[in-house]
């Protein structure tokens, strides 16, 4: 497969200090992470608060300091370059979560949606400027486009604003887009309206997306690979048919237990894990899920795993895959 | 549908409405509902359909500039809407209680988990401070976290844990009804799927009513007797998880349904709902749903629709013959 960006072995460490005379401590958010991602490719992270999913997406944009690890992009390594990283962060671009917060409450529309052009010197004069921006705001859905230029953010529904935000996003025509949690926040209605839009930027644009949720059954009907994460490592990756008709990983096997099933009938409780995902400053010699893992045994807790190919493309990392 | 049994809660007719600046907003706007002892009821809706109101209203809990303009509220016979805000006060807590929305974030931070649960107690049971500190400890106990949490504060405590004991403070006086707001809605999967069967386990244990208001139809399938969908202020459809699942009549209910993604089917894209909610203040005439509904005809954008009854359990608000 032609990857356009590859993440080997990404980690990013933060220190962290409790208490005015504690010790710091490492916290691993990020903690070895490999994937690559193809041109019109969705690949979904899946995990829980606290997995380090944000964190890579970040990294992988630079709008955090990796602590190790390489991330190539169109087969040149991005690195922190003054000028190669203008052109990698022009050709990617983040959506995040909340667009309530992410759009700047004095500015118009227009200046929201046009910041990427103005902050690379793209726009030549007011009227190209404007142009772009209801191209942009047209492409995002938001029509007559000329109707949002001169409003507020508080005067826009949730939906609108997340399309403001995506139209912000992909005004630079990008080729890859980390989207965190870009729906989460929406109801259900609005919800698919940005997911299509989503969609029909990649099949038009080719734009290829991470897509980070914590939402399984969205995550299979969006994304053509998804990646399960837990305390800053991939523990399963593979096709969406793979992870959600095959799972092979106790964890992933456990999330996908829990998953509500619209209109059926539970019979008896949940399998809940049991525990707490344990905190990213812990040192784990082992497995990291041994601790909470039904089926976890001594060598678990005391040899890492190594990933292991169980098909082509379906990488399970546990020892017992 | 009439049983001889008492029912826990009727709402009939419910109007709450909202002054504001530009007239009323109407929020709930003519709804009606039961629910039996034990029983389990999931209200849905998107935001700002009303359900939160209506939950608000059961527990006169409403904002100053919201108000019961008409309806009645009758649980276990009583009409809470004829109540002042004295003569209420013995039935909160004690025969209706209510989990808020991300209401582990609700913990006063510069006091014990245990004697905020006591406090409640105290004041509506009476108990001194040593017996309600022991039952602070049985209810967290009941919840599934450890007795002797009750001295700890709530940054000591996990996110799930804390909504657990927010649970626990709603059961301090027996509740005949609890009412959970989005109960499940900030926490983590693993975690949800903690409370859900926690609340689960509750319902059949104490045999307790309840109230699951979610936006998140897919969870309500699994946890719900039966199922109220609400669009605009008003209730569009209702039935059991089977009439609502696989026989919805209600073109929202359908559209609704088709919105949340399903493993078991095929990969399809839904369509999502064209266009916004009503304006609340002027609701359009006839249906408060024909501006957006692909089927809807002159008839639906003149004429109210009615509760139409289905079956026993199922009714709809629609004038359409529409079965999918």
């Amino acid at each position: 497969m032609n990857s356009m960006l590859t993440v080997k072995d990404l980690k990013v460490y933060f220190s962290v200090k409790s208490g005015a005379f504690g010790r710091a401590k490492t916290v691993r958010a990020v903690d070895g992470v490999t994937f690559d991602i193809g041109r019109g490719e969705i690949l979904s992270l899946v995990g829980e608060s606290g997995s380090g999913k944000t964190t890579t997406g970040k990294a992988i944009l630079r709008l955090v300091p990796q602590t190790a690890g390489a991330v190539t992009f169109n087969g040149e390594a991005v690195s922190l370059n003054n000028s190669r990283l203008h052109e990698f962060r022009r050709k990617a671009q983040m959506i995040y979560q909340d667009p309530f917060q992410a759009l700047n409450p004095r500015h118009f529309i227009l200046d929201i949606v046009a910041e990427p052009l103005d902050v690379n010197g793209l726009a030549k004069g007011k009227e190209a400027r404007e142009e772009r921006v209801m191209e942009a705001l047209k492409n995002a859905g938001l029509q007559p486009p000329e109707d949002y230029l001169y409003r507020y953010p508080y005067e826009l529904s949730g939906g609108q604003r997340q399309r403001v935000a995506i139209a912000s996003s992909l005004i630079l025509h990008p080729e890859f887009v980390v989207a965190d949690e870009p729906v989460s926040m929406l109801d259900a209605s609005i919800r698919t309206g940005i997911i299509k839009l989503m969609l029909q930027q990649r099949n038009e644009n080719g734009i290829a997306y991470l897509f980070i949720t914590h939402d399984l059954s969205l995550a299979w009907l969006i994304s053509d690979r998804i990646a399960i994460m837990y305390l800053g490592k991939i523990m399963e990756i593979g096709s969406a048919d793979q992870i959600i008709h095959d799972a092979r990983h106790p964890y992933a096997k456990a999330l996908l237990k829990i998953m509500p099933q619209p209109g059926v009938q539970r019979q008896g409780e949940r399998d809940v894990l049991q525990g707490d995902i344990p905190s990213a400053a812990m040192d784990i010699r082992g497995c990291k899920f041994a601790s909470r893992c039904p089926m976890a045994q001594d060598i678990c807790r005391q040899q890492p795993p190594v990933e292991k190919e169980v098909e082509p493309g379906h990488k399970v990392l546990c020892h017992f895959a | 549908m009439e049983q001889t049994a008492p029912r826990l809660l009727e709402v009939k007719d419910l109007k709450t409405y909202f002054h504001t600046q530009k007239g009323d907003a109407k929020a709930v706007d003519g709804v009606s509902f039961s629910l039996n002892a034990g029983e389990a009821l999931g209200l849905v809706g998107e935001s700002g359909c009303g359900k939160t109101t209506a939950a608000l209203s059961i527990c006169r809990l409403l904002p100053a500039n919201g108000y019961i303009a008409d309806g009645e509220i009758l649980v276990d016979g009583v009409d809470y809407c004829k109540l002042n805000d004295k003569e209420i006060l013995p039935h909160r807590w004690k025969d209706v209680s209510m989990i808020f929305q991300g209401a582990m974030n609700a913990f006063n931070p510069v006091k014990t988990v245990g004697w905020q649960i006591a406090e409640a107690i105290m004041l509506h049971d009476g108990l001194d401070k040593k017996a309600a500190m022991e039952r602070a400890g049985d209810l967290l106990e009941l919840v599934e976290v450890p007795r002797d949490r009750v001295r700890h504060y709530p940054h000591e405590f996990s996110g799930g844990m804390k909504q657990r004991a927010m649970i626990s403070m709603a059961l301090a006086c027996n509740p005949k009804l609890i009412i959970g707001d989005e109960p499940t809605t900030a926490l983590d999967v693993m975690v949800q799927a903690q409370i859900l069967n926690l609340l689960e386990r509750l319902r059949r244990e104490i045999h307790m009513g309840m109230i699951l208001i979610t936006h998140d139809l897919s969870i309500l399938g699994e946890t719900c007797d039966k199922i109220a969908v609400m669009y605009a202020g008003r209730i569009a459809e209702t039935g059991s998880v089977d009439d609502i699942f696989r026989h919805a009549a209600h073109p929202y209910t359908q559209k609704l349904i088709s919105c949340f993604p399903d493993i078991s089917k095929r990969k399809e894209i839904p369509d999502g709902i064209p266009g916004f909610p009503p304006n609340l203040i002027a609701p359009p005439k006839g249906c408060r749903f024909a501006p957006r509904c692909e089927f809807s005809c002159d008839k639906c954008r003149e004429v109210d629709p009615f509760m139409r009854r289905l079956s026993d359990s199922h009714s709809v608000a629609c004038h359409l013959e529409v079965e999918k």
